[in-house]
């Protein structure tokens, strides 16, 4: 017996009917989506200058992104940024899964304990970033009095102003605001997961890490995957806290590429190329996304 | 329905006989505090009923791009700005700034220090008031001095690296110097005073010139203190309230800051050190120079997008007044040369005044040039990775000078 199938006529009918329906959608995407991007795209291929107001832009073609790609210093900001995206996740997704593992067990107190997890998440980028700028602070910062109080190091350190340390830094500060999210949207998904599969694995010999494995890995998979890609596309044009916490310092070695994005069109008044840096940016991450989801999507069938 | 159009027509003619707002962008550290600010646009406002003025203060950093980004979004943007010396060229080759050149009374002139002055000029124009005149200076803690044996603070660099390194020796501080060395202007600002110090320049003959003589010199002067474990090595991710911090804690013997720290670090409620805080001239080099200094005033302007320019003015002439900066003379002083020898103003700072004397003689600018901003952001990169180790002072400052050759 085939399906039951919408009679011809009424689908006919509805095709022009849907499109004045969603005129409106589309005409508000084209005004704050279509517009800007397209805008971009045009000022990326001519020398527009914040220096000169009101005079018509030279056509440039293809120069900017030659500069951009040829920049050595582009190319170690998005090595920055690729970095920073990676071990922020990356970490925010380990942290993130066993907090929600801890508060999906039933103890006393479990509902104040979710409610608070969601409180670095809610505070502001900009507060955070001070707030943990202070705690790094080499002098009179918490993290030096309390490594020296239990005894793990002898010498207070300069935790943003070493090379080889303050993009870390800045990663954990980063981590910290940002495993809620993951652990919020993992915990939901535990919910589904139900109590009755876990025990009847029990009874037949599953040890807790086979379990996790086997069961609850599977079940919290998907839902993973989209913290994963909305924290990776996010974490990629980092900006905000890197501001705050070094503005790219020391001796470049936290500044990102959307920092050089900024700094190419506001401070330098560069938006021509300004553009074209933020232009490849957005097809670095692009890239970055659709390979991951290539990877899932070959995981799911395999 | 009645009430309604009553209450639309009152609102309308309120709106018609509402006073002019002025929209003013200051920042928020430094120099005048925030409450002085406050308080000297009130007192403008009673004397001028029918204009109010709201303010918006920023981080010294976001002061730039903001005024810019305003600029470039048209007409609803401020009526004044204050602006640092670094930028008039720019401003004015972009044409964000109102050229106010007649606007100023010939008579103010001969008032106003010359160095003053260069903070609001850029091609034979001026485009605003001088509003804080300021330089860096040498503080030192007299009762860490005296307890090392020296009497007087130093006059030279090289004297200041002896009395540091013997105060280190006794473990009278760990680390003696402490300076705003930051990836940011204030870096700029502490080399800047050294490369004058050691008779260096930025450009000559349109070339750059920081990468030898007194430029190099003064890097490599930065280096050796911090092998030499006299520096703090937290300065390099430090800025001006650091220091102060450092400083007024009493943990260090030198700091290199500008006219504000004076009377904070001599506040007790800021202040462990409060009474024992002297001031001088930055030192000069012997053979070279008998004192050092850079120019880093501000001033205050009219942005062209500005509606409100008569009342602008109005209120920039209130705000750069003599009597005005008189009033507020603890954390920044005048413009007005005659000030100096005025009671209110050298009431409690008579060192602070007595080194103002000398510095704002020998204020050194940083290069004048519209891409001003490439040119910082270049040296900025250059200095930390010299002071980091990563590469020799000379190689460096060729790599900054190679991007320096090609801005203009």
């Amino acid at each position: 017996m085939a399906a039951p199938t919408v009679p011809r006529a009424r689908r006919t009918f509805s095709i022009p009917l849907s499109w004045p329906l969603l005129l409106p959608l589309v005409l508000l995407l084209a005004c704050v989506v279509g517009y800007p991007l397209l805008r971009t795209v045009y000022l990326s291929f001519t020398d527009a200058s914040l220096n000169a107001l009101g005079t018509r832009p030279a056509w440039v073609g293809a120069q900017n992104y030659l500069t951009a790609l040829t920049n050595p210093d582009f190319h170690a900001t998005l090595w920055h940024s690729t970095y920073f995206s990676v071990a922020s996740v990356g970490l925010e997704l380990v942290l993130g899964v066993l907090v929600a593992l801890l508060l999906n067990q039933p103890f006393r107190g479990r509902t104040a304990a979710r409610a608070l997890l969601i409180l670095p998440w809610a505070i502001p980028t900009i507060v955070n970033a001070t707030m943990w700028r202070w705690i790094y602070n080499p002098e009179y910062g918490a993290l030096n009095a309390l490594l020296t109080q239990v005894g793990l190091t002898g010498t207070y350190r300069s935790w943003l102003g070493e090379p080889g340390l303050a993009l870390n830094m800045v990663v954990l500060a980063d981590v910290w605001k940002n495993y809620p999210l993951v652990a919020l949207i993992t915990l939901a998904a535990l919910q589904s997961v139900p109590a009755e599969i876990h025990e009847a694995a029990a009874l037949d010999g599953a040890g807790a890490w086979t379990r996790f494995w086997k069961l609850t890995l599977p079940a919290i998979a998907g839902p993973l995957s989209v913290a994963v890609v909305l924290r990776t596309i996010e974490a990629f044009k980092v900006f905000d806290i890197i501001y705050v916490m070094t503005r790219g310092g020391p001796a470049d070695t936290t500044k990102t590429a959307s920092f050089t994005v900024y700094q190419e069109a506001y401070t330098y008044l560069q938006a021509g190329s300004g553009a074209a840096y933020a232009n490849v940016m957005v097809l670095v991450s692009a890239l970055l996304i659709a390979a991951y989801l290539w990877l899932s999507r070959r995981q799911g069938q395999a | 329905m009645k009430t309604l159009m009553l209450g639309l027509s009152l609102l309308l003619s309120s709106a018609a006989a509402a006073p002019v707002t002025l929209k003013a962008l200051y920042m928020k550290q430094a120099a005048y505090s925030e409450t002085d600010i406050q308080k000297m646009t009130r007192a403008f406002e009673t004397t001028h009923p029918d204009v109010k003025v709201s303010l918006e203060f920023v981080p010294y950093e976001a002061l730039h791009d903001k005024i810019v980004s305003a600029a470039s979004a048209g007409t609803n943007g401020y009526d004044v700005v204050l602006f640092d010396v670094i930028w008039p060229t720019e401003f004015a080759k972009n044409g964000f700034l109102q050229d106010v050149t007649a606007r100023i009374p010939a008579s103010d002139n001969a008032k106003v220090f010359p160095g003053a002055w260069k903070t609001v000029e850029a091609g034979g124009k001026r485009y605003g008031m001088p509003w804080i005149l300021d330089t860096k200076y040498l503080y030192y803690n007299k009762a860490i001095l005296s307890k090392a044996g020296f009497k007087t603070p130093p006059r030279t660099w090289a004297e200041l690296l002896t009395q540091a390194n013997a105060i280190k020796a006794k473990g009278l501080v760990k680390y003696p110097l402490v300076w705003s060395w930051s990836q940011a202007e204030a870096l700029i600002c502490d080399y800047t005073t050294l490369l004058s110090a050691f008779g260096g320049s930025f450009y000559q003959g349109g070339k750059p010139s920081f990468n030898a003589g007194g430029g190099l010199k003064a890097l490599e002067f930065m280096t050796d203190t911090l092998r030499q474990g006299v520096s703090n090595p937290n300065s390099r991710e430090y800025l001006e309230e650091d220091v102060r911090k450092v400083f007024s804690n009493g943990e260090a013997a030198f700091a290199l800051n500008w006219t504000y720290m004076y009377a904070l670090a001599n506040n007790p409620k800021e202040s462990k050190v409060a009474g024992q805080v002297g001031v001088v001239p930055a030192p000069g080099v012997k053979g070279v120079s008998a004192a050092s200094a850079m120019n880093g005033s501000m001033a205050l302007g009219i942005p062209t997008g500005s509606g409100h320019k008569d009342e602008a003015w109005a209120y920039i002439r209130h705000m750069t007044s003599q009597p005005v900066q008189e009033t507020y003379a603890k954390l920044s002083l005048p413009i007005w040369k005659s000030s100096y020898s005025k009671p209110a103003v050298t009431k409690g700072q008579t060192d602070l005044v007595t080194a103002a004397r000398t510095s704002l003689g020998v204020m050194l600018p940083r290069p004048t040039i519209a891409q001003y901003p490439q040119l910082s952001t270049a040296l900025q990169t250059a200095l930390q990775k010299a002071l980091l180790g990563q590469q020799t002072p000379k190689q460096a400052l060729d790599d900054a000078a190679r991007v320096a050759s090609r801005l203009r």
